[in-house]
């Protein structure tokens, strides 16, 4: 398998000397499905932003596609973009456009300056909207405007509008911190089809610890901008949850090592 | 415990109240400024207003001159808060946190924007005055600056209120700064630029009775000068015309507003 992303020894500190993130190092195969936890405030937005640049990493390497990444500008640095969707917890849509235009933002990185301002989209571009907004059972909402949506339709329309720039990684920040339960399964079982049918890596943060063990290939946990545990669900174990939520599972609702041996017995 | 939180709650209300009557007290006394003697002479202003402030047969053959200057008092505001909001979407987009291209640009823009709005349009007005003489073009200059730094400060505020996430969301996919601006700044935008445009345009009618007594153009230089004729026929028949005109645009913005949602 090969490795898509590696980050090396990244940190970040801010200029008032706080430390977001100190010496992370991870990497991640291309068509996995990785899950972030961690606490509020552990670094876990600030992890994924450093990959695409949206905040600037002080220290380390980004390795992305072979290449690093890290320090990259203008041109390139779009160009980088392009390659990494992204979704965000409140869906970041251009609420009083319609649907389809929302989807057609994610073209906007392959754009030049005036086609782009000018929202001149292909017709192509605009079938690979529809067939995207189709398999995401949006056909319906098609031209509806963005604020009349649920907020689980709201997401999958940000699905929709980074998938539509042929990504090879997928970021997602807390997809269903505001979503009902039955919304988030919708988005998550998207998420894991992207994975597995088009290959496309995800690297996801949740809070739900049993929804990263459900569906992710491997766990992440961060506590305080540090990487305290690196591995596949059925190892975590209710230590490592005290380690990376700083209090003991049971009073956090979770147990994990029944969780584990749960799944492991479905395999 | 608690008890001690309520109780240090109250003594702060009672210190602000008392601070406050104290400021109010002090500065009617500095200013020789009787309360009661104001209160008192309302009655003698609504009898004065009914006796003599109305119009009458005669003042109506003034009507057309002063429709003409209410035109041209209309016009002039309209076109200087349309030009105004232009000047300040750019400032706005270089001063907001969120589009700025620099901090150095964003201070610049923030600071001319302050400069032009903290100073009043009236004496905008008189500055001008100065410089361009009696005609509606001190006007419209008084009334654009006026209208530049204040609608530069609700654009930036907007921007930065309905703009922030579709910003993200458009650099995270590697959209250029202009096209970001223009797909995502302005749609989420528009509608509350567009808000701020027509109550800057009010604002502007209001203003522009002032400034016209000021600059001696438009509406209020006709009232002015009916006023100090000591025609107080046709001065009224003026005020009734203003205010008639600033319902009607109202009720227009209004519509406008209505339809945009």
């Amino acid at each position: 398998m090969t490795t898509l992303l590696e980050m090396k020894n990244v940190s970040k500190k801010y200029g008032n000397g706080t430390v977001a993130l100190s010496d992370v190092s991870f990497s991640v195969n291309e068509g996995e499905f990785v899950s972030v936890i961690g606490p509020s405030g552990a670094g876990k937005s600030t992890l994924l932003r450093c990959i695409n640049q949206m905040i600037q990493a002080t220290d380390g390497e980004i390795i992305f596609d072979d290449v690093n990444v890290m320090g990259f500008k203008g041109r390139a640095l779009r160009q980088m973009r392009t390659k990494m969707g992204m979704i965000f917890q409140n869906y970041n849509l251009v609420e009083r456009l319609s649907v389809i235009e929302n989807v057609l933002h994610g073209r906007l990185g392959y754009k030049s300056m005036l086609a782009g301002s000018l929202g001149l989209f292909t017709d192509d571009e605009k079938r690979q909207a529809y067939r995207l907004l189709e398999k995401l059972g949006l056909k319906e909402q098609i031209y509806r405007r963005c604020d009349q949506l649920s907020g689980g339709q709201k997401q999958r329309v940000g699905i929709a509008r980074a998938l539509i720039q042929n990504p090879k990684l997928m970021l997602c920040d807390e997809p269903i911190a505001s979503l009902d339960p039955s919304s988030s399964k919708t988005i998550m079982d998207h998420l894991k089809d992207i994975s597995d049918s088009l290959k496309i890596t995800v690297l996801i943060n949740l809070h739900q610890v049993d929804v990263a063990m459900n569906y992710a290939d491997r766990i992440i946990g961060v506590s305080k901008g540090s990487i305290v545990f690196n591995g596949v669900p059925s190892e975590l174990t209710n230590d490592n949850i005290k380690a990376i939520y700083g209090s003991d599972a049971e009073k956090l609702m979770i147990n994990v090592e029944d969780q584990g041996r749960m799944k492991a017995a479905e395999k | 415990m608690s008890q001690t939180f309520f109780f240090k709650k109250r003594v702060r209300s009672l210190v602000i109240f008392c601070v406050v009557a104290l400021i109010c007290f002090a500065s009617s006394v500095m200013t020789q400024f009787d309360l009661s003697q104001g209160i008192a002479a309302i009655p003698k202003a609504i009898v004065w207003g009914f006796s003599s402030f109305y119009p009458t047969a005669d003042s109506f053959v003034y009507l057309s001159e002063i429709w003409v200057k209410m035109q041209e008092t209309l016009l002039v505001s309209i076109a200087a808060a349309a030009t105004a909001a232009i000047f300040a979407f750019v400032f706005a987009v270089f001063g907001s946190r969120i589009t700025k291209v620099n901090g150095f640009i964003a201070m610049l823009s923030r600071a001319f924007a302050n400069l032009s709005r903290n100073i009043d349009v009236s004496v905008w007005s008189i500055v001008l005055l100065l410089t361009f003489g009696q005609t509606p073009i001190t006007g419209f200059f008084a009334l654009f600056i006026a209208s530049f730094g204040f609608l530069t400060r609700a654009f930036m505020e907007t921007i930065d209120e309905s703009g922030t996430d579709p910003v993200e969301a458009l650099k995270a996919t590697g959209a250029g700064y202009v096209p970001t601006i223009f797909q995502a700044v302005v749609p989420s935008s528009i509608s509350q630029i567009m808000s701020w445009i027509l109550f800057m345009i009010e604002t502007n009618i209001r203003a522009a009775t002032l400034v016209g007594i000021l600059t001696g153009s438009g509406i209020g230089y006709i009232f002015d000068l009916y006023y100090k004729r000591m025609d107080y026929h046709t001065a009224s028949l003026v005020v009734i015309v203003i205010v008639i005109s600033i319902l009607l645009i109202e009720q227009i913005s209004n519509y406008i507003r209505r339809a945009m949602l």
